[in-house]
């Protein structure tokens, strides 16, 4: 890796496995759960993440959340940038504010396609791709400018993330792509939500010759109801039939109370496995609105 | 090709509010080839604008609406009719209608929604191809256009909204442009130009009131 400058990057660097987790700012005007959240996460993952409109739904801005969690808790931000509501301008004046704000990490992201949100009449930007905005990223960090090469007073430090999907299929192109990514600059890599060992195994064993730091995604379910619709709705990710059956058991048998523990005995073996066949850095866990289960989920992983 | 659709009914008919004569316009090329502007959809206009109230004062099928002298030549031809007709219904797309309003300075009406630059499987199945983005990269990516074919037009896919080779957006129906572009460059040996990074596009190619002048 290069210099690191967030806390994330330099635990990386010495050899420490982190964990980060995940924030979502909603759609209202209140910091006030968003702080919650975070004193939750604080002292048992190294950054969270801050998500920019995911699945395409206008929340508040990513900005404000990522600076108020590092001054107001002390939980560093990994600021998420899409590509998808702003062009190279609005992009690069957002993140020279990160940067006024002590932003240190940036994940850089595609963004789900407007079609999939709350108001599907947007028109999507996409002006850049992701791997231009690791280019983007890469010059203002390194050369000062931005992508045009216009000079930048007081360029900023960033550490940068991209996403990889162990799921995809077919894979090729998605490690093809990582590839070029990770040429261009990004530092590491934070995997989607993998629900099968073999696909993680998989994912790390192809891109291990990158030698980048890699955090697998774990995207534990709060309710049934959240893990049909993934199911159905989302097929790019595929969850074991094993998994489900003993969620739905847990259910059956011991209601909610049972369902989230079975959660946590399920994760927590996971990440275990995980960690036991491959190499990785690091865990990236999201939870949107039942953060409490992920201080269980990490203890019952070290067991 | 340009691929056209035609306008619903009701909203030809709110358009046309007032215009008691029309002169109909079709179009010999893409609008035939797309069922809405060849001789037969114009007839069928024409009985469906009479069953309104309507006069259809006459109807021209140009051989190609957007080249302006042969629809100025057609216009002259049938300079009776146009003359006594409150308006102009053209049955073809947008270009088409620009020309017909600009060549003869009638209240003229779309007839048809335009929808893009297609290929033509046969008469009724149309599938986008090109954007006209002024920078032409199929060489690069095997044929397969990303602007036209890709959800967000990246240059670098394929992302996160792929599964199984299908796309997001549409509903996991349409093929990812990005895997179609992975196969085909791997199968023909030229997996370096997948790899290779291709910046952003320079959209001022693409920005509005284009225009090629060459002589």
């Amino acid at each position: 890796m290069r210099e690191a400058f967030s806390e994330l990057a330099r635990a990386i660097q010495t050899g420490n496995f982190v964990y980060t987790g995940e924030i979502e700012p909603l759609k209202t005007t209140s910091l006030e759960e968003t702080l919650a959240t975070a004193k939750i996460l604080k002292g048992h993952v190294i950054a969270a993440n801050v998500t920019d409109n995911p699945t395409a739904f206008a929340y508040m801005n990513a900005l404000i959340p990522s600076y108020v969690i590092q001054k107001e808790v002390g939980l560093e931000a990994v600021y998420q940038v899409t590509v998808r509501d702003r062009n190279r301008l609005a992009i690069t004046a957002d993140l020279l504010a990160a940067s006024a704000l002590g932003i240190k990490n940036v994940l850089a992201l595609s963004g789900d396609h407007t079609t999939v949100g709350d108001d599907p009449r947007t028109k999507p930007v996409y002006d850049l791709d992701s791997t231009a905005l690791v280019e983007l990223l890469r010059k203002m960090v390194d050369e000062g400018t931005d992508l045009k090469g216009n000079k930048i007073a007081n360029p900023p430090k960033f550490n940068i993330g991209v996403a990889g999907n162990p799921n995809a299929d077919p894979i090729e192109p998605e490690i093809l792509k990582i590839e070029r990514k990770i040429k261009l600059g990004a530092d590491f890599i934070q995997t989607q939500a993998v629900y099968d060992p073999e696909l993680a195994k998989r994912f790390v064993k192809e891109v291990s010759h990158l030698n980048v730091p890699v955090l697998v995604g774990m995207a534990p379910f709060k309710s049934t109801g959240m893990m049909e619709w993934m199911v159905k709705y989302v097929p790019g990710i595929l969850v074991p039939e094993e998994i489900q059956n003993r969620l739905r058991v847990a259910k059956e048998k011991g209601g909610k109370e049972a369902f989230l523990s079975e959660n946590v005995e399920i994760f927590g073996e996971l990440i275990k496995q995980i960690r036991k066949s491959t190499s990785i850095q690091g865990i990236h866990i999201m939870t949107i609105g039942f953060e409490w289960v992920v201080p269980k989920i990490i203890e019952r992983s070290k067991q | 090709m340009i691929i056209t659709v035609h306008k619903p009914d009701e909203e030809i008919g709110q358009m046309t509010e007032g215009l008691g004569k029309l002169f109909l316009v079709g179009c010999g090329t893409c609008a035939t080839e797309c069922k809405t502007g060849g001789e037969e959809e114009v007839k069928a206009a024409k009985a469906k604008l009479e069953q309104m109230g309507k006069k259809v004062t006459g109807y021209v099928i140009v051989e190609s609406v957007c080249d302006q002298r042969l629809t100025r030549l057609d216009l002259k031809k049938n300079r009776a009719a146009v003359d006594a007709a409150d308006g102009i219904l053209v049955l073809s797309c947008g270009t088409a209608t620009q020309t017909v309003a600009d060549q003869s300075k009638k209240i003229t009406v779309p007839g048809c929604n335009t929808q893009f630059i297609g290929t033509v499987e046969r008469i009724g199945r149309y599938f986008e191809r090109c954007r006209a983005c002024g920078e032409c990269v199929l060489f690069e990516t095997g044929g397969i256009c990303p602007i036209a074919r890709c959800g967000k037009g990246l240059l670098n896919g394929p992302c996160g909204g792929q599964a199984k080779g299908k796309c997001e957006v549409g509903g996991w129906k349409n093929d990812c442009a990005w895997v179609l572009i992975y196969n085909n460059l791997r199968d023909s040996g030229r997996l370096d130009l997948f790899k290779k990074y291709r910046p952003p596009k320079d959209y001022s190619q693409m920005a509005a009131a284009r225009e090629v002048i060459f002589r």
